[in-house]
């Protein structure tokens, strides 16, 4: 089925407020389906389908059904910056862009939106709300303040990026890709990566001395003078090791190994 | 201790935080933070849930949930975690690492599930694949929703699964426990510690100035420590 080319228009088309609203609910979504065989591809079509609706010939028409099926191929990137894509690709949709102008940048967002994605959210964003909650965990804030404060937190930061995102592909269409050389999100990553390494020297001495318990579980104090030092010298060697091991060497692995040696020895002895 | 009448309830919430993973909405109510001190709560003790949440979030820093890795499961067994902790109103000796090892081992075991989820929904994909490819909405909607309720599903099962098992081993290790409470939380808290500082410091030591961020910070976390 092929419907046919309109002129593209240098002004965006006119989409519905309530497709808008369903895309954008829909992205929430976008890795329902998500696939070792077409990844992504699905759950692009599925946030696309409100607004291909608004298409020449309705739901029913050829366009909406070529959109669809364009739509719904493999595709891959970070959920949140997928984003970009859907509102790009919706754009163009809508603006009749040739089918195979669409595939190529589908085919051209696929690594620029995943290890940007990458970088700015799991490697920066997310461990930095984890490192804040750790804080206030170690300065003994209470369960219901560490959970609210991790959660708007990172919702914050989760949601403006995907609605940031669906409205820079919307308003750069196709020409998106020059929105994701700002130096935002360029140099964002790095200055995350600053703020999480001071977080982390910060937050683990205090997480870990909330977790021996100096005063929670009323460890004597000079129990606790020993305990605390060996404690910090055992996880500078342990996380010394684990840097300098392989990467295929996890630490959480190697964190089950400590824990089931320690369980077998206190019911063995 | 879990009845089994409580079962349905942590699978409910463990349906929704196992989901929350990848599937839906990833608003990160599955991080151990946030999943394990739920799991303490719903089992009456939420101090020890927010333990073992801290502790199990320190241990998930490593974890990178990039596309096709296949990574450890953490919103269920972060629940799991810290309902086990949580399982006795009285904080027992060796309930918490009792808890942060069984939040680990059923992430372990929940990222092996969606592995084969994940397989699966390749199968139900290609098989709506003519259909999709004829623009059919009704495809594309049915694709989606059967995957989603699958993910709801396999994370209960999981949840379900997983207390079931690891209840009466919680009772019986709680019972002959006899290590300390300051060497145990100690050697936790510095295993946990461990991941998180090395994991951090893989990901970010690219950064200028890198090494001197993280000193600043510990030289007033240090501080903090002694001074609090």
């Amino acid at each position: 089925m092929t419907g046919p080319d309109r002129a593209p228009t240098a002004i965006a088309p006119a989409l519905s407020w309530s497709a808008r609203i369903a895309v954008f609910t829909r992205m929430f979504a976008v890795q329902g389906s998500w696939n070792y065989e077409t990844m992504l591809g699905p759950g692009i079509g599925f946030c696309a389908e409100p607004a291909l609706r608004e298409l020449p010939g309705g739901p029913d028409g050829p366009a909406y059904k070529d959109a669809l099926a364009r739509e719904t191929r493999y595709f891959n990137a970070h959920p949140y910056l997928a984003a970009v894509a859907i509102g790009a690709l919706v754009r163009a949709e809508l603006e009749g862009r040739p089918a195979a102008q669409i595939e190529r940048f589908r085919t051209a967002m696929c690594g620029p939106l995943g290890s940007l994605g990458d970088r700015l959210v799991w490697a920066g964003w997310l461990p930095f709300c984890s490192l804040v909650a750790l804080l206030a965990f170690g300065l003994r804030a209470s369960p219901l303040v560490i959970v609210i404060l991790f959660l708007g937190l990172y919702n914050a930061g989760h949601v403006a990026l995907r609605a940031w995102g669906v409205n820079t592909g919307w308003r750069g269409g196709l020409r998106v890709a020059a929105s994701l050389g700002s130096p935002l999100l360029q140099r964002g990553p790095q200055y995350l990566a600053r703020a999480v390494l001071f977080l982390a020297g910060l937050a683990l001495p205090l997480a870990i001395a909330r977790v021996i318990g100096r005063r929670g579980l009323e460890i004597p104090s000079h129990d606790w003078r020993i305990a605390l030092p060996l404690a910090a010298l055992f996880a500078i060697v342990l996380a010394a090791l684990l840097v300098r091991l392989p990467a295929r060497v996890e630490g959480w692995r190697a964190a089950l190994v400590v824990l089931a040696v320690l369980i077998l020895i206190s019911i063995a002895r | 201790m879990i009845a089994a009448a409580q079962l349905l309830p942590f699978s409910l919430l463990g349906a929704l935080l196992g989901a929350d993973v990848v599937s839906f909405p990833q608003a990160m109510l599955s991080r151990p933070i946030v999943a394990a001190t739920l799991g303490g709560a719903l089992a009456g003790n939420v101090a020890a849930g927010v333990l073992t949440g801290a502790v199990l979030e320190m241990v998930a820093m490593e974890t990178l949930p990039v596309g096709a890795s296949r990574y450890p499961e953490w919103g269920s067994a972060s629940l799991v975690g810290g309902a086990i902790a949580g399982s006795h109103l009285v904080m027992r000796p060796g309930a918490i690492i009792l808890g942060v090892f069984v939040g680990i081992a059923t992430a372990w075991a929940g990222g092996w599930s969606m592995y084969a989820l994940r397989r699966l929904n390749g199968v139900w994909a290609e098989r709506a694949l003519p259909a999709m490819e004829a623009g059919s909405r009704r495809a594309v909607m049915t694709l989606q929703i059967r995957c989603l309720t699958a993910d709801l599903l396999r994370a209960a099962i999981v949840t379900a699964i997983a207390l079931l098992v690891w209840t009466p081993i919680n009772d019986y290790v709680l019972a002959h426990w006899t290590v300390g409470r300051a060497a145990s939380h100690s050697i936790l808290a510095a295993a946990a510690a461990a991941v998180a500082g090395g994991a951090i410091w893989r990901q970010s030591h690219g950064a200028a100035g890198s090494k001197w961020y993280l000193l600043a910070g510990a030289v007033l976390g240090v501080v903090l420590v002694i001074v609090a």
